[in-house]
């Protein structure tokens, strides 16, 4: 695909000259390939829009190097523009607050929240040093809770044992009220799966939410979200404070335009990329890596 | 839309419409490029462009809209249930399960994905809501040895209708795509033409990449028709038109919601107007 770019611009600027700067002509040719690469890798449109608006009045009048040809030096500007709207420094988990420091997380149903609350656990327990608990608020989903304790069986990490008919809020409750008694350092809570539509779950999640105090709200992402990321990303921000977005199915053949939609849409930090269902596939983000992902390199 | 003159700043608009639904530029291109061939430059009202641009997919979806039919002739209708991790198989088959339940069929599910933590207990939960018996391995266990059983005691059970669960896979990983391979060559030792049908469940939430999945479930395991989830959302599944068009693979049903009658048939209108915002929801 990014020879398939480079191709088509190729074609667009190919009878430019080498020398002198990008006319404006030039880049408004070039900007319609980059809008349909864009749109093929499912990057949101209003996004696509200012993205090109932003990209056109860089390249105009950039000066084309001796060394390279007029697509090539689109394809930079259009590349570290990416990085600069994907975020171009890696931002961490947030661990500073009195202890437990309590994280939440929202998002879609089936994006894969509970797997990764697991592997966030792991990776705090192993690479943090941290005592860590998990709870699952998902009073939803069948077998919810029970896949949470599962993981934590797998990974050797607490969870909070069950106690059925508990509504979500009270189970944070006892979750942090356990996690205090214990002296965890860290409690995450999974969440059940809602659509940004569903004013009675999202005004449970508010609840949950305003009650627990989270130190990060991650907002947990299926790499492979078509357009409907602008909504989501919109509606989850509205009713809570989303801190970070993990990006998960990293591992697929997807070309992650959401994550640009996302991050652009919320303002916040790709966090992490789930790359398995394996309990060790999490990264930390790499703007380069998906990137190149949009752009099919 | 406001009554105007069908021009190009129109048809851009039309085609962003389509692409925000997720139908993918090159079929958004098409479609608006067919509505401008009737209508170029003439008055028309904003009904009529919607209505026009829902006739146009309508027209490519309504061949594909086929409701998922028993075959009562199998003992069981063997359905393999497929599709990426997290798309909805194992709802669909809950609800699926219901359906028949509904008009006195018996239903057997088989727990095939023993992959992922507590999968197993949650078909069981459905197995439960459902009244069908639901054959389960042990954690770990081989999949084909698991639908091979199932089948068994599907037909030692008189039961119509067998749906088999499998763990959910990205396409791209070859080797899980062979182990679906294998379930499927192992329960063809039971019955050659099994699985009677192959589902494959597509989330409405994806992008292009349904496309991807589409193409190689369907050369891994001969998918028979698709499910799509999740519609009860803001996700407007577009990209099922550019299957569509590409593949014309049936379309059985759609899940709009988690509960067990939350699964609908699939109408190319109902569907078609959704995305032109002719029923504004
Ligand atoms: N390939 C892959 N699969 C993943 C990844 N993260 C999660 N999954 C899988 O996606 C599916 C759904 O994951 P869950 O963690 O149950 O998702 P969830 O958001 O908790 O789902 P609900 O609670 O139903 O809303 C499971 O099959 C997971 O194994 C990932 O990064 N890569
Ligand atoms: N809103 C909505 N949620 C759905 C629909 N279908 C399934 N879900 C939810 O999506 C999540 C994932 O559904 P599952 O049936 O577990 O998906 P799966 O494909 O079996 O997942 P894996 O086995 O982990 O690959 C659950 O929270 C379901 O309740 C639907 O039509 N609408
Ligand atoms: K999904
Ligand atoms: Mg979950
Ligand atoms: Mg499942």
């Amino acid at each position: 695909m990014f020879e398939n770019l480079t191709g088509r611009l190729g074609d667009v600027l190919g009878n430019l000259t080498k020398r002198g700067a990008l006319s404006e002509a030039d880049v408004s040719e070039a900007m319609r390939e980059v809008r349909v690469a864009l749109l093929e890798a499912d990057v949101a449109l209003p996004v696509v829009k200012g993205f090109i608006k932003r990209v056109k009045s860089r390249a105009i009048g950039t000066e084309v190097l001796k060394s390279v040809n007029p697509a090539q030096m689109v394809i930079k500007v259009v590349h570290d523009q990416l990085i600069e709207m994907l975020g171009s420094e890696q931002q961490e988990l947030n661990l500073v607050a009195v202890p437990p420091v309590v994280y939440m997380m929202v998002g879609l149903q089936g994006s894969g929240k509970t797997t990764s609350t697991a592997k966030i656990a792991k990776w705090l327990t192993e690479k943090h040093d941290k005592k860590v608990m998990m709870a699952s608020l998902d009073v939803q989903r069948p077998a919810a809770q029970e896949q949470l304790r599962v993981l934590g069986e797998q990974t050797q990490i607490a969870t909070l044992p069950i106690v059925a008919g508990q509504m979500p809020v009270e189970i944070a409750n006892r979750a942090l009220q356990s996690a205090k008694l214990q002296g965890i350092d860290v409690i995450l809570l999974d969440t059940a799966g809602r659509l940004h539509v569903d004013e009675q779950l999202m005004a449970e999640m508010e609840a949950v939410h305003k009650n627990s105090a989270p130190t990060e709200t991650l907002l947990v992402v299926d790499s492979l979200t078509g357009q409907d990321a602008v909504n989501v990303a919109e509606q989850f921000k509205a009713r809570v404070d989303v801190t970070g977005i993990v990006m998960t199915r990293i591992d697929g053949d997807g070309r992650g335009g959401a994550a640009l939609s996302m991050r652009e849409v919320t303002g916040c930090p790709i966090k992490l990329l789930g790359t398995g269902e394996k309990l060790d596939a999490l990264e930390a983000f790499h703007p380069d890596r998906i990137a190149n992902r949009i752009l099919g390199m | 839309f406001t009554k105007r003159k069908l021009d190009d700043d129109v048809l851009e608009e039309l085609e962003e419409l389509l692409i925000t639904s997720d139908l993918g530029v090159s079929t958004a291109a098409r479609i608006t490029t067919n509505i401008a061939k009737t209508r170029y430059d003439k008055e028309i009202e904003p009904d009529e462009i919607r209505q026009a641009l829902a006739d146009e997919v309508t027209a490519i979806l309504a061949p594909v809209a086929q409701p998922f039919i028993l075959m009562e002739d199998r003992k069981p209708h063997v359905v393999l249930v497929v599709g990426v991790n997290g798309s909805g198989k194992t709802t669909t088959i809950g609800k699926l399960a219901h359906q028949f339940r509904q008009t006195g069929k018996k239903v057997v599910l088989a727990a095939g994905d023993t992959f992922r933590a507590a999968a197993i207990e949650q078909l069981q939960i459905w197995g439960e809501r459902t009244g069908c018996d639901v054959v389960t391995t042990k954690v770990g266990g081989d999949a084909a040895g698991l639908a091979y059983s199932a089948i068994e005691k599907a037909k030692a059970d008189n039961a119509d209708l067998l749906l088999i669960d499998t763990a959910g896979r990205l396409q791209n990983k070859s080797d899980l795509m062979a182990e679906l391979e294998k379930v499927i060559r192992v329960i063809q030792k039971l019955d050659a033409d099994a699985p009677h049908s192959c589902l494959l469940v597509l989330d409405a939430t994806t992008g292009q990449n349904a496309l991807n999945q589409t193409e190689i479930f369907g050369k891994v395991c001969e998918v028979t028709g698709l499910v799509m989830t999740k519609l009860d959302g803001t996700a407007r599944g577009g990209v099922l038109v550019a299957i569509a068009d590409k593949f014309g693979l049936p379309v059985h049903a759609i899940g709009v919601g988690e509960g067990v009658e939350n699964l609908q048939p699939f109408e190319a209108s109902d569907f078609a107007r959704a995305l032109s915002g002719t029923n504004n929801n």
